[in-house]
């Protein structure tokens, strides 16, 4: 029963001609940038370099590969996709109630918290989908363009650099944590949808949200950091970059598969782990009471 | 009748100097000599950075030269941060000096080695290298240690070690210090995940010493290196 719900609801998620926005829109921008690094890729790089091009021989041409133009795909855009899974997820609940189906299928003889998990793990698979696109476009497409080679990761103070052979299971772990990331926005907007009887009520909460947090954690206010930060959504939503750090010895020489403490990316996977369920504990409670005669 | 004395001494004094100085120059004179046996080489070696802000792999270079001062060191597949004062600075470039002054300023042990220590002022203006001291092993005549001061590089500091092409007085392990510069990007461009470990803080990475070491596993010499490689 409930992969028949799932089916339907995955139906009527790709039905939408809206979905294929997020689709589209990801196609152009990781295209837009990897036009913009083939033409100005060097200039790019030494935005980054200029400090210490008195000091070191830069290799522009060897950075500049297709694994480093993914993470700068995946930099500029991860932050973006949260709208993206809004503009869906948001949609799922609020939706119904907007086209006046919510009663129709809650009518049917399934329980309403199988319902609501239903639909979100409809909208799970659509981030799933959606990163699979961007992985196509985004790390395939570039090491088409660019080739392979070393990655180069910038920090604020410091430079992280891989083997181009301890990079791509790198990507694969990235990837899986931006899903989780993404699901738990998902998680967030379904829960909006909840209490909303219209689909941009939902959509727009949760970007503001992403926005508000987002904002929050680049002002570096002490009492943020100290008290918000650590809880979160959008810092723990970083943790796919958690990946690309790399452990060095004393020698000042990376370890080869080490991630920078791994702890810490795996208490922000937690930490996601646990909005999704709250987020969908409080989307159950509430739906499961919720007046939908009205 | 003092007058005379103290004249006799400066005279004496000067010649002294200047005995012992070319006592220097004859020693370096030496050790070029068997600098000069290398017309060209390639070297393949691998290169380990140890700079605070960078975190970098083991990485396999070629390094490429040719007399007189033709320098290049690539990582043909992969990324490497190499110190441009490698490329700029080498040990030909100052027993080539033709206009200079050398000093002797003692003894000093490199290892179990003792060194003759050798201070070099260039006299001509337009020379990069502003000053060098050089640690040289008498009995091989071969350089272990040089401290170079330049006027666009700022100071290197070179340590070398040799052994099998010791007779070319080409290095086994060369390790190059170097002065960092300051290394800090706005907060808004990189976006970074917060995993709690330790960052460099980039008030003190101002002048610090950063080290790159390249261990040789083999040279190809004498064999011709074309202009192309260089470019």
């Amino acid at each position: 029963m409930f992969v028949s719900l799932l089916r339907l609801e995955i139906y009527k998620i790709f039905r939408r001609p809206r979905t294929y926005i997020a689709f589209g829109a990801i196609t152009v921008i990781v295209l837009l940038i990897q036009l913009a690094l083939k033409v100005n890729g060097t200039d790019f790089i030494r935005l980054y370099t200029d400090t210490q091009t008195d000091i070191f021989e830069i290799p522009y041409e060897n950075i500049l590969n297709g694994y480093f133009v993914c993470v700068m795909v995946l930099h500029m855009i991860l932050i973006h996709v949260p709208l993206l899974v809004a503009l869906i997820a948001g949609d799922m609940i609020s939706g119904e109630a907007a086209a006046g189906t919510l009663r129709l299928i809650a009518a049917k003889p399934i329980s309403r918290t199988r319902l609501i998990l239903a639909k979100f793990a409809a909208s799970s698979l659509y981030v799933v989908a959606l990163l699979l696109w961007m992985a196509v476009f985004a790390l395939a497409g570039s090491i088409l363009i660019f080739g392979t080679g070393d990655l180069l990761v910038f920090k604020e103070t410091e430079m992280h650099l891989m083997k181009q052979t301890d990079v791509f299971w790198r990507f694969l772990a990235a990837f899986a944590f931006a899903a989780l990331a993404l699901t738990a926005i998902a998680a967030m907007a379904i829960l909006f949808s909840v209490f909303s009887e219209n689909s941009l009520g939902p959509i727009v909460t949760t970007v503001c949200v992403v926005i508000v947090f987002t904002i929050m954690q680049q002002l570096k206010v002490p009492l943020f950091e100290k008290w918000i930060n650590p809880w979160s959504l959008t810092a723990h939503m970083l943790g796919w970059k958690g990946f690309f750090y790399v452990e060095k010895n004393e020698e000042g020489v990376t370890l080869d598969g080490s991630v920078e403490n791994p702890w810490a990316v795996l208490q922000s996977a937690l930490i996601l782990t646990g909005y999704i369920v709250l987020f969908l504990m409080i989307s159950v409670y509430y739906f499961r009471k919720k007046d939908i005669l009205s | 009748m003092h007058k005379l004395l103290f004249m006799s001494f400066l005279l004496f004094e000067a010649a002294f100097i200047k005995l012992y100085a070319q006592d220097e120059k004859l020693l370096l004179q030496k050790v070029k000599e068997k600098y000069d046996k290398v017309n060209d080489y390639v070297a393949e070696g691998k290169l380990k950075t140890n700079v605070i802000f960078i975190k970098a792999p083991v990485s396999n270079v070629k390094v490429y030269y040719k007399k007189p001062d033709k320098m290049k060191i690539k990582n043909e597949k992969g990324v490497s941060f190499i110190p441009k004062g490698v490329v700029n600075i080498n040990i030909n470039e100052v027993l080539s000096l033709q206009h200079y002054e050398a000093i002797s300023s003692g003894t000093s042990r490199i290892g179990n080695t003792e060194c003759r220590v050798i201070k070099i002022f260039p006299l001509r203006d337009e020379e990069n290298i502003t000053r060098a001291t050089l640690y040289v092993d008498e009995n091989r005549h071969v350089i272990l240690k040089s401290v170079i001061s330049t006027r666009e590089e700022g100071t290197y500091e070179l340590l070398m070690s040799y052994n099998r092409y010791v007779t070319y007085g080409l290095p086994d392990k060369v390790q190059l210090s170097f002065n960092t510069r300051e290394y800090k990007l706005p907060k808004g461009i990189t976006m970074d995940y917060d995993n709690g470990a330790k960052t460099p803080d980039p008030k003190n990475m101002q002048n610090r010493k950063g080290k790159v070491e390249i261990t040789y596993s083999g040279y190809v010499i004498n064999q011709g290196v074309s202009d192309n490689v260089f470019q």
